[in-house]
């Protein structure tokens, strides 16, 4: 009841493309998604791309979240080891990103949908060739579609509750016989 | 003199602590007990569903409600004690966020009734026999039995909730304050956790010795340790849930030599608790290189039991995604 979901768009069969979260540090990685589309370089469009100051804002929770909303796959983008603009930020993110992928993969979404790469503001080429691995690897898995998960979990609750709907509301003060549930 | 308000308990997936919690209020208790009329608390007193089922709608000022809820008998009490009560109370970490019956969100439930009723190694139980939704006996009678569900949930992913009592279990003097706002009607905005919005560290007489930087070399299991009485846990590589948990507690557990486990749940300003606890800590792991992380990172086993001890169902991700729903009965 407390949960709610932002894109429960149910798919077509056959039309279904996979959806990825990117998170891209300013300093390079969306710099160089930038290059590449004003290089024309050919790429799958299927990420949405987060700019943020650095890779070390990507805070875990943003990733579970951009699960929880329907992305089949997340891409962090940071800057190389020893480049970071805030000198530590990507060290934090790898740290942070080898322990939420085992996380991840204990509570069943595999190691593939949750990317990290280091990619510098003139690769812009890196960018395409990532992108296009991760839509090749998240089309192999198949979609991820949490809320439509999330919504059937909750089915199993429903019937209990339009049970309770066609309940009369009045005469709780008369001696009702006790039903046992379900 | 006016009628007293009336206030109901009730459990539901529970270990019992969170009743014992109310009757730990020794002497306390009996200033409460003056000041309210008790009209349902199976545990300790006699009384009957159709009791409650006979009041208004409404007509209990306010009910406690602990455990989690994982079967449609759970749903149904939930669903009545909400319809009679004009407030209702999460009450500990299981009706609050799913609590310790919520790490079964990891497995699917044929997984939990066959460990339960035929590879646990205390039983004995040669026919598979697992418990039935509905039967009849040989003379006759239909008999039925709740189901269990799929899925363990917290009080407010089943019906509205309008405070929540922290804790496994809550502390006499937490559960006191919410009683007496209560009674004196000094309730904060509908929704809030009655404890203090700031984190545990701040209420934890080992802060001085927190460090500013943190780097974790290693981490050590607190029953595999010799552990200092005085020195902040994670200063000693040992993980404590004090920063992303919320304070109230008065770190009972730090005063026990025991690290914080997150009873008390995230600060408002958290959703994921779990998620948000892994970022601090393992940012703070000392290594730069994939194999030496791991190396420590090895250190905690088991994530989801660490970070989300007490908080699964009401985590972002809410159980392990691939489990199967099953309706009935499974295959074997
Ligand atoms: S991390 Fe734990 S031991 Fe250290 S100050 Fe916070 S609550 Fe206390
Ligand atoms: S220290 Fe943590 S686990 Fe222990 S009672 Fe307080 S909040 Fe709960
Ligand atoms: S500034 Fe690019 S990763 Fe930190």
């Amino acid at each position: 009841m407390s949960h709610s979901s932002l894109s429960t768009t149910s798919e077509k069969p056959g039309t279904w493309e996979p959806k990825i979260a990117a998170f891209f540090c300013n300093w390079c990685t969306y710099t160089a998604a930038d290059l590449a589309g004003v290089s024309r370089l050919k790429y799958a469009p299927n990420a949405r791309v987060i700019r943020l100051m650095c890779s070390g804002r990507v805070d875990p929770q943003f990733v579970v979240d951009a699960f929880a909303k329907g992305a089949d796959g997340v891409l962090i983008g940071g800057c190389h080891p020893g480049d970071c603009h805030y000198v530590e930020g990507n060290y934090k993110t790898l740290r942070r990103f080898e322990m939420l992928q085992r996380m991840l993969k204990d509570l069943g979404i595999e190691e593939a949908r949750l990317r990290l790469e280091w990619i510098s503001a003139s690769e812009g080429e890196k960018v395409k060739t990532v992108i296009n691995e991760m839509v090749a690897a998240l089309t192999a898995l198949g979609p991820l579609n949490l809320p439509q998960r999330f919504s059937t979990w909750d089915e199993e609750m429903d019937k209990l509750e339009e049970a309770a709907q066609q309940q009369p509301q009045a005469d709780h003060n008369e001696k009702t016989e006790v039903v046992h549930a379900s | 003199m006016p009628a007293k308000p009336k206030i109901g308990f009730y459990w539901c997936a529970s270990c019992g602590g969170c009743e014992e919690a109310i009757v730990d209020f020794a002497e306390d208790i009996l200033g409460v007990l003056e000041a309210v009329d008790i009209v349902f608390w199976p545990c300790a007193m006699d009384f009957k569903k159709e009791d409650v089922e006979s009041l208004p709608d409404g007509g209990i000022a306010a009910t406690l409600l602990n455990g989690a809820i994982r079967t449609s008998e759970q749903e149904e009490m939930a669903r009545l004690l909400r319809r009679k009560s004009t407030y209702l109370i999460a009450y500990g970490a299981c009706a609050h966020m799913g609590g310790i019956p919520g790490l079964a969100n990891q497995f699917s439930r044929e997984e939990l009734l066959r460990y339960v009723y035929e590879e646990c190694p205390t039983v004995v139980n040669p026919n598979h026999t697992r418990p039935a939704p509905s039967f009849t006996n040989k003379a006759g009678h239909p008999l039925s039995l709740p189901e269990l569900r799929n899925v363990v949930r917290s009080l407010d992913q089943v019906v509205e909730v309008d405070y929540y009592v922290p804790g496994c279990p809550p502390t006499p003097k937490i559960t006191k304050a919410a009683l007496e706002a209560l009674l004196k009607g000094q309730l904060p905005p509908k929704g809030t956790v009655l404890a203090p919005d700031i984190a545990l560290c701040e209420q934890c007489p080992r802060k001085a010795s927190k460090p500013t930087n943190l780097s974790f070399a290693g981490f050590k299991r607190p029953h595999l340790t010799a552990t200092d009485p005085e020195l902040c846990l994670l200063a000693q590589g040992i993980v404590c849930m004090g920063p992303a948990t919320r304070a109230g507690c008065e770190a009972v557990c730090i005063c026990g030599n025991m690290p914080c486990t997150g009873c008390f749940g995230p600060t408002s300003r958290v959703r994921d608790h779990g998620a948000k606890m892994l970022s601090s800590l393992c940012a703070n792991v000392a290594p730069k290189q994939t194999k030496e992380i791991n190396e420590v990172l090895a250190g905690i086993p088991d994530a989801v039991g660490t970070f989300y001890r007490y908080g699964l169902p009401t985590s972002l991700l809410r159980r392990k995604v691939d489990l199967p729903m099953n309706n009935g009965k499974e295959a074997r």
